[in-house]
């Protein structure tokens, strides 16, 4: 019966969506790196485009299962706002929309956000920081994914989603830690209830899923929300967690961020599959497919993937389609494998001016208050800037401290002859 | 596999029996459910280790008796069930995970290496990984390929691992329950081979605060004044026939048992140097870059000046695991331990045996 309506506004489609290519203005005939991932571009619903919400949207999740296509996710990235801002409804009836305030704070949220991602890149570029992997143009899936979860949530995220630490509201100082080059972890990843960024791709997912089976197991209502990029998809690991989650009915979300560059290998060479979304299908995992430069549709179908988690139906697997608009690090150079123009379209789809137009349009922001948000991303980056200014300190002797909870005897002879080292090196100053 | 019986079980009137005889695997699985007794975070799972009770017969009956919240089958997949221990133990819960032979815990070797081992160190002590992992391990059993290999010097080289193997039933039972109670992640390796060994363990359970510290802390097995055999595991039982048969040739030889390769007991190694002034070790694993290396090195760093030979090694040849039909000629046995005991300079004339026409006469 969903086949069927789909198929319906499919064929009711064809006269909008010209309508909605001829009045954007940014793209040009060529299919948009969005587009081209869908699965077939003839099944684009757009025909209830319209900026009136006060009309309700049509009720059709099935009881017995919390997505529309049960594990399918859907033809199509799930969108509720275009890339000018305005309402759409594409394949997003199944999700309630999010609230004005949660839409304003994902606003907020991503302003600061990406404020803090272009200082910590400044700090990699003056060398404050040995590396740092932006997210900038990622806004969207760092901001959502945090406001989408409840403080006794725990998240296990990878290098890149600082930002989305900082959403939770670490210290940026002590996520800066590490790239600093400080420590391996800067953060108590018990008090942030965030496991260390992790590095080796895809390793963490299956914290996370053993995490949220072991939290279930103790009654705990907790879920774990698991970060991935496009290419550590291809990772075993990957696999082996999406597997052990469907078994064991694990409360996990599962976010891939497809920014469509694994370093400098495009998503074509990583995958046939006609959507990342699908590869939750063959473990028996709920799956969808979202636009993730739109924090309304990040945020509704987050929502509803985290409820679904959290009232014991198992995990759930979200690709966002999304753009890393920076390099890998500042060390990469994006430029020997991809081209300005492509970086441009991506940047006609920024995630924040797309739904600060839509706040506008509905009067849940004005001019006063972008200023004032724009004032506190400032205040935040200066912050940062000053504290990251002086080296943070690292102490030799916790090189020894937490290999073991009790050195060896062997540690100890290390640790001996390193501190007779220092104490020799600081009486020759 | 149940327990096997005490010796005067079989109904014979008197005072109970104070410790039973039970195989080593029977040790182990008394071992698994004294802890899960004892503390209720303790949790099994792995491939086959539910309703099968393991390959070994290892976890026999402690789904059954424990249910399958407390001991349970998983997808098979050796970096998910280590990745997934992780998780757990997070969560706070003490995992006893199974990998079903040395070999096939390859796949999660990433997972052990990166994660298992560094999670205290990376977190500042802010996440210990109270993990034991169990790896049946070695040969002798007349195995195929994958089934058979020595894996402990890959885990002892990475810093963050405990490497324990018991090399009797006693040992398997304590440090077994020592391992599960210890906050930092384990790799217990069970030697195949002294599954069906007997001994005896404790009839009743131990409480947790009562098992014997034993980590760190090898024991001489045989005292000596001539030579000092140092072997663990699946070796131990080669040197104590080595040490006993040595007596004909009139050397009077210690041995030692290392119980854990990490931590290691330089002291107890390096004491009983001292007293013999020759040292031989002994392991099955193949001999290059192996813990009979590393221990050859320690033992000649801290006693050079008792040493009256240099410290030998006998291994395993360096040969990927051989077919089970030669098995024999690629374990360390009686007599190669014995050749390599008549090594060790009794005349002090030079060992001519590495002399080469490259190497002259500079011997």
């Amino acid at each position: 019966m969903i086949e069927r309506r789909i198929a319906h506004r499919a064929q009711a489609s064809t006269t909008p969506l010209a309508h909605a290519q001829a009045r954007a203005p940014n793209r040009t005939g060529a299919s948009t790196p969005l587009e081209a991932d869908a699965l077939t571009t003839d099944t684009r619903t757009t025909d209830t485009r319209t900026t009136d919400t006060s009309t309700p949207l049509p009720q059709t999740v099935p009881t017995d299962r919390p997505f529309a296509r049960g594990l399918m996710p859907a033809p199509m990235p799930v969108q509720f706002l275009d890339d000018l801002g305005q309402r759409v409804q594409v394949f997003n009836d199944d999700y309630p929309e999010p609230s004005g305030e949660q839409l304003v704070a994902a606003y907020r949220a991503m302003v600061i956000g990406r404020r803090f991602d272009i200082q910590a890149t400044a700090l990699a570029k003056q060398g404050r920081l040995a590396v740092y992997p932006p997210s900038r143009g990622q806004e969207a899936c760092q901001i959502t994914s945090m406001l989408a979860l409840s403080k006794d949530d725990w998240t296990f995220p990878t290098y890149r989603d600082s930002m989305a630490l900082v959403t939770r509201g670490l210290d940026p100082v002590e996520v800066l830690t590490s790239p600093h080059g400080a420590a391996h972890c800067g953060y108590d990843p018990r008090a942030s209830r965030t496991a260390p960024q992790c590095t080796p791709l895809a390793t963490q997912l299956i914290h996370a899923v053993g995490f949220a089976s072991g939290e279930q197991r103790k009654g705990r209502p907790t879920i774990a929300m698991a970060f991935v990029g496009d290419g550590a998809t291809s990772e075993g690991d990957f696999h082996e967690a999406l597997n052990f989650a469907a078994v064991f009915k694990a409360p996990v979300v599962f976010l891939v961020q497809n920014n469509r560059y694994a370093i400098s290998v495009p998503l074509s060479k990583q995958t046939a599959a006609p959507s990342l979304g699908y590869k939750g299908i063959g473990y028996g995992i709920a799956s969808e497919q979202v636009d993730g430069n739109d924090a309304m549709a990040m945020l509704a179908v987050l929502n509803k993937a985290v409820a679904h988690a959290r009232s014991g139906q198992g995990p759930v697997l979200v690709e966002a389609h999304t753009y890393r608009l920076d390099a890998h690090t500042n060390a990469d150079d994006a430029t020997r494998y991809r081209d300005s123009a492509e970086v441009e379209e991506w940047g006609r789809r920024d995630p924040i001016a797309r739904l600060e137009a839509w706040l506008r349009h509905q009067g849940l922001v004005d001019d006063a208050f972008v200023a004032a948000v724009a004032q506190q991303a400032e205040a935040f980056a200066a912050d940062v800037r000053t504290r990251m200014s002086v080296d943070l300190p690292a102490d030799p002797m916790s090189l020894f401290d937490n290999v073991f909870a009790t050195p060896t005897p062997q540690l100890l002879e290390q640790r001996a002859m390193v501190q007779a080292e220092l104490e020799a090196e600081e009486a020759s100053r | 596999m149940t327990l096997t019986a005490a010796p005067d079980a079989g109904g014979t009137p008197g005072p109970a029996p104070a410790a039973l005889q039970v195989t080593m695997s029977a040790a182990i699985n008394r071992a698994l459910r004294d802890a899960m007794t004892a503390d209720a975070d303790v949790v099994i799972f792995g491939e086959d280790v539910g309703t099968l009770g393991g390959v070994f017969r290892v976890t026999d009956g402690i789904a059954r008796d424990f249910g399958e919240d407390r001991c349970f089958d998983t997808p098979l997949a050796e970096a998910g069930i280590v990745g997934y221990a992780v998780g757990m133990a997070m969560a706070g819960f003490r995992p006893v995970i199974e990998m079903q032979f040395d070999a096939f815990a390859y796949p999660a070797f990433e997972q052990i290496a990166s994660h298992v081992a560094k999670m205290r160190n990376r977190t500042a002590g802010r996440v210990n990984l109270p993990i034991v992992i169990r790896v049946p391990f070695a040969g002798g059993i007349g195995g195929v390929e994958h089934h058979c290999d020595s894996s402990e010097a890959y885990y002892a080289h990475t810093p963050g691992l405990k490497v324990v193997t018991p090399a009797t039933v006693e040992d398997a039972y304590t440090l077994m329950r020592e391992a599960i109670n210890d906050p930092d992640p384990v790799i217990f390796m069970e030697p195949k081979r002294l599954y069906w060994s007997k001994g005896f363990i404790p009839e009743a359970a131990a409480p947790a605060a009562a098992v014997p510290s034993s980590f760190g802390r090898a024991a001489v097995r045989r005292e000596g004044t001539d030579v000092t055999l140092v072997a663990y595991g699946p070796s131990l039982d080669v040197a104590m026939e080595a040490a006993e048969a040595a007596t004909d040739s009139g050397w009077s030889v210690e041995v030692v048992d290392l119980r854990t390769i990490v931590p290691f007991d330089d002291e107890t190694v390096v004491a009983s140097v001292r007293k013999t002034g020759r040292c031989v070790v002994v392991q099955e694993a193949q001999g290059f870059a192996g813990v009979g290396a590393e221990i050859a090195a320690r033992v000649q760093e801290r006693a050079f000046h008792s040493l009256h030979a240099p410290v030998l090694r006998v291994a395993g040849l360096d040969i990927p695991y051989p077919p089970p039909k030669l098995e024999h000629l690629h374990l360390p046995g009686v007599e190669r331990v014995l050749d390599t005991i008549a090594r060790l300079q009794w005349d002090d004339a030079a060992d001519t045996r590495f002399v080469t026409s490259r190497s002259g006469d500079a011997v």
